[in-house]
């Protein structure tokens, strides 16, 4: 009962922003000077203003702004997303078809980060102060400190241009091999370097957090305690000092997490991957309301779910948590 | 024909085959700087230096052969960069840039244009006009198929001419809406006019006027017509896949008119966001042709000195851009022809020429560009000259105040990549040394659309297509009657002359082309005279393509052709 409850109460406050968000999303992105008309005129170097009306008018651009909101609100409610101004193809579909891709670069930076990231910072914690301490400091305020094109620009040309090893951009190669193994494989080996890109920043995150909270709860009475008893060095780092150092790890992933739809516009721009934040990206510029709207709307979805997963994760992980709400 | 054949091998310098420079037909525009430091030359022994005269006097008379020696070979895949991903593929419905490069593939016109402008027949086999000019006789090519099978005939013209391009072609309404077709016969269609028109016989291009299956967009709304997505016409190559944010799929179309071609397998035109990924793309060999603004200007000089790249900047005739620094006649002091010409005169355009377009550009004149056969050299100039530029302000009252400064502006810079923005900068630096001083400002796309067509700019960048005819493409930008708010690329910047307008009118529906240069002799004075906008340079956009890729460059729409000629050398 306490359970239903708790999702019941979830669910209403979800729906509550997520509503918030599309209301104010459409009033941010049509504050942008220009519309869609503009962008396709200045693209084919000639404009009539039949055209302009006609483009206008089919997208109700020329109603007043309370009756647009309106109408796309209730439409949204009644998961009608509409159609892209650019290629009047529905948006839902187009967001779908590029969803896959963007998954999948995202998701692989997430593990990446989230398996060699705190690694790291243990191996850091652990040798604190010593050599391998500081190198893993300083390359994490390396990563963390060069922004993502920069690191992207820097490993096409190291690792494609001069060594060769692997592709430059895009998903998948030009002629795509037989057999969907070869195919597997193919896109696994476009997807080394944006995903080392994009997960590199996280590691460097991570790293940094998971050093400080363990060299924080390394100090704390009960893992002198746990010495004391005589445990091996690792079992206390791992089930003690670890366990417990997880919190900001968790909250973090959870946050991480939520960027796994919205969060990789530069890593797709700089490598061509075909994902939905470069798409996000050309909509913004193209003024494509509706195809915008679409994705921030994705993103937002994709955050809160993701924030409810974490909270319930927190609870598990520390029972403390929660605890107090009862 | 192999006699045009031969001339039309445009990649190769125009001072001749460099055989013994390494690397044989690697003509580009640079190679002269090539040659200076390949030219040591190593002293082998005697027997070896004979054995090096043979080889260079075998390289010349090999080189001496006819290039149409070299036959197209057949297969081949061609992989091209395109940015952006057009909203569609399909001219009229869309007429973006990136839509052309695609479209042009598989639909055809009645006729295309040369290198000089003058019609090769494509769709239509032979034409007569009548000498008064008010009909139009052509006799269509038989047995020409569409993709989907159905018979090419005279009822797909009338439907181009009288329905489709009318109603979503914004560039070429207004010429067909002067045109009645009739067809006579299955294969020959009569267009009626009712008054002369001389552009309309440059006006029958793929781009201005494709023929559209009436049997498969007659009665249907055209924009929203799911052939559309997967279209058809009778160009050489048919779609096969559109793979969005990734690449267009062309195929050959085996069953094209013109027997034996295209050369090609397939074209794949491919999105690649990034100008740097794009340049890097075209070093690997992953794409081999880019074009127009694909690539930064300052990075074609690099990529043109690689082995195996070729740039070129013929091509683009018909497009023939002229790019300038757009003045709001409206504002003061704009609207006094003192300060614009003072601000010509303050602008070295030479520099801006190899400095900021890297050599890829020539000094404009005047509103008409210097491939149009109406180009008239005589025209009012405005040499760089600081001192005649201050003079002018002077004389209107402005004079340097305790700063040195005599008149504040703003310039609004086109926000089409890296070039812009130093042109914007090079502005600023260069009007300042005449006391003007100038805020930049910038926008996005969509926001500069926006305030240059609602005249929300003291001065901005910008640049045009004159196209084939200057009724097509120049008179837009000065006609009183093309002052429409809210629409871009019409006469945003408020110029009006009656004499300039009726000179243009005349021009438009003369029919004795000697009468025409004249008239326009006189608007090119008139208008340069006046400078209502500063122009700067006639952009020649290059076209990078592999070595391996020949003859796809053959005519005034460059790789905005069909590519029925192209091939891939092994």
């Amino acid at each position: 009962m306490r359970i239903l409850l708790f999702l019941g109460g979830w669910l209403v406050k979800a729906a509550l922003i997520l509503l918030a968000i599309v209301v104010l999303n459409f009033c941010l992105v049509r504050l942008a000077p220009g519309d869609v008309a503009t962008v396709l005129a200045g693209e084919s170097g000639a404009a009539d203003p039949d055209f302009l009306a006609r483009t206008r008018a089919e997208f109700g651009l020329d109603r007043p702004l309370p009756a647009q909101l309106a109408t796309y609100v209730g439409n949204v409610l009644s998961l009608d997303l509409g159609v892209s101004y650019r290629t009047r193809r529905p948006v839902a579909d187009m967001v779908l078809e590029r969803l896959p891709a963007t998954l999948l670069l995202t998701g692989a930076a997430f593990l990446f980060a989230l398996v060699v990231g705190p690694a790291l910072g243990v191996l850091a914690a652990v040798r604190a102060r010593r050599v391998a301490d500081s190198l893993i400091t300083v390359a994490a305020l390396v990563f963390y400190a060069m922004p993502i094109f920069w690191v992207g620009l820097l490993f096409i040309l190291f690792f494609s241009v001069t060594l060769g090893w692997l592709p430059p951009f895009g998903m998948r190669s030009l002629i795509p091999p037989s057999g969907d193994l070869a195919r597997t494989l193919d896109i696994a080996r476009h997807l080394v370097l944006p995903a080392l890109t994009l997960g590199l920043f996280y590691v460097a995150i991570y790293a940094r957090l998971t050093r400080g909270a363990m060299l924080e709860t390394a100090g704390l009475d009960y893992v002198k305690t746990a010495r004391a008893k005589g445990l091996p060095e690792w079992r206390v780092v791992t089930a003690h000092i670890l366990r417990n150092a997880m919190l900001p790890i968790i909250t973090f992933a959870g946050l991480q997490a939520g960027h796994l739809v919205g969060g990789a516009i530069v890593a797709e721009t700089v490598f061509a991957w075909p994902g939905i934040g470069r798409l996000a990206f050309d909509a913004l510029l193209q003024r494509d309301y509706n195809l915008l709207l679409a994705v921030f709307l994705a993103s937002a979805v994709a955050v809160v779910l993701f924030n409810f997963v974490t909270d319930l994760l927190l609870r598990l992980a520390d029972p403390r948590i929660g605890a107090a709400g009862r | 024909m192999p006699a045009a054949g031969r001339s039309r091998r445009i990649s190769e310098p125009a001072t001749g085959l460099r055989p013994c420079r390494g690397g044989g037909s690697r003509g580009t525009i640079f190679a002269k700087r090539e040659g200076y430091s390949r030219g040591k030359t190593d002293r082998g022994s005697g027997m070896s230096r004979i054995w090096k005269s043979i080889a260079f006097a075998a390289g010349m008379v090999l080189a001496a052969q006819p290039l149409a020696a070299q036959a197209p070979q057949k297969g081949g895949i061609l992989n091209s960069t395109l940015w952006p991903e057009p909203p569609g593929i399909v001219i009229g419905v869309n007429i973006n840039a990136p839509t052309l490069l695609p479209a042009t593939k598989m639909f055809e016109g009645l006729m295309t244009y040369d290198f000089n402008l003058a019609p090769i027949p494509v769709l239509a086999e032979s034409w007569q006009i009548a000498p008064d000019g008010l009909s139009y006789t052509f006799k269509l090519r038989q047995n020409v198929k569409w993709h989907d099978g159905k018979p090419f005939t005279a009822e797909d013209v009338v439907f181009s001419f009288n329905e489709f391009m009318p109603q979503v072609h914004s560039r070429s309404k207004p010429t067909f809406e002067r045109v009645k077709t009739v067809a006579l016969d299955p294969h020959t269609v009569k267009l009626e006019l009712k008054e002369p028109y001389a552009p309309l016989i440059r006006s029958f291009d793929t781009l201005s006027a494709p023929i559209m299956p009436a049997h498969l967009y007659k009665g249907t709304d055209f924009r929203a017509n799911p052939t559309n997505q997967a279209p058809v016409g009778t160009g050489p190559f048919k779609f096969k896949e559109w793979r969005k944010g990734e690449y267009i799929h062309l195929v050959r179309n085996d069953a094209y008119w013109q027997s034996g071609k295209p050369h090609l397998d397939a074209i794949y035109y491919r999105f690649i966001p990034d100008s740097a990924s794009r340049a890097l793309a075209l070093e690997t060999g992953q794409v081999q042709l880019a074009a127009q603004t694909d690539i930064e200007f300052v990075d074609v000089a690099r990529l043109g000195k690689m082995p195996g790249l070729v740039v070129t900047t013929k091509g683009w005739e018909w497009n023939s851009t002229i790019s300038w620094i757009e003045l709001n006649n409206r504002r003061k002091p704009f609207d006094d022809p003192r300060f614009r010409r003072a601000v010509l005169h303050a602008l070295d355009r030479e520099f801006i020429r190899t400095n900021i377009f890297f050599g890829l550009a020539k000094v404009a004149t005047g509103p008409l560009h210097s491939s149009s056969p109406f180009y008239d050299p005589n025209v009012p100039a405005y040499p760089f000259d600081l001192a005649k530029a201050a003079a002018l302000l002077d004389e209107m009252g402005l004079k340097p105040d305790g700063s040195g400064v005599r008149a504040r502006v703003k310039l609004l810079g086109l926000p089409y990549g890296e070039l812009w923005n130093r042109l914007s900068e090079y502005i600023r630096q260069a009007l300042g040394k005449v006391g003007i001083q100038v805020t930049l400002e910038s926008s996005d796309v969509a926001g500069w659309g926006n305030r240059f067509a609602n005249w929300d700019y003291d001065m901005t960048t910008s640049f045009l297509s004159m196209l084939a005819d200057p009724a097509l493409g120049v008179s837009r930008t000065y006609l009183t009657s093309n002052i429409r708010k809210g629409v871009l690329f019409t006469n945003t910047s408020g110029y009006s002359n009656a004499e300039v307008d009726e000179l243009f009118a005349k021009a438009a529906v003369a029919t004795d082309e000697a009468v025409r240069k004249q008239l326009y002799s006189r608007i090119q004075t008139v208008v340069a005279g006046e400078a209502p906008i500063a122009w700067l340079v006639e952009i020649q956009w290059p076209t990078i393509h592999s070595a391996k890729l020949r003859d796809a460059i053959i005519n005034g729409f460059g790789p905005n052709d069909s590519f029925a000629d192209a091939w891939l050398a092994k």
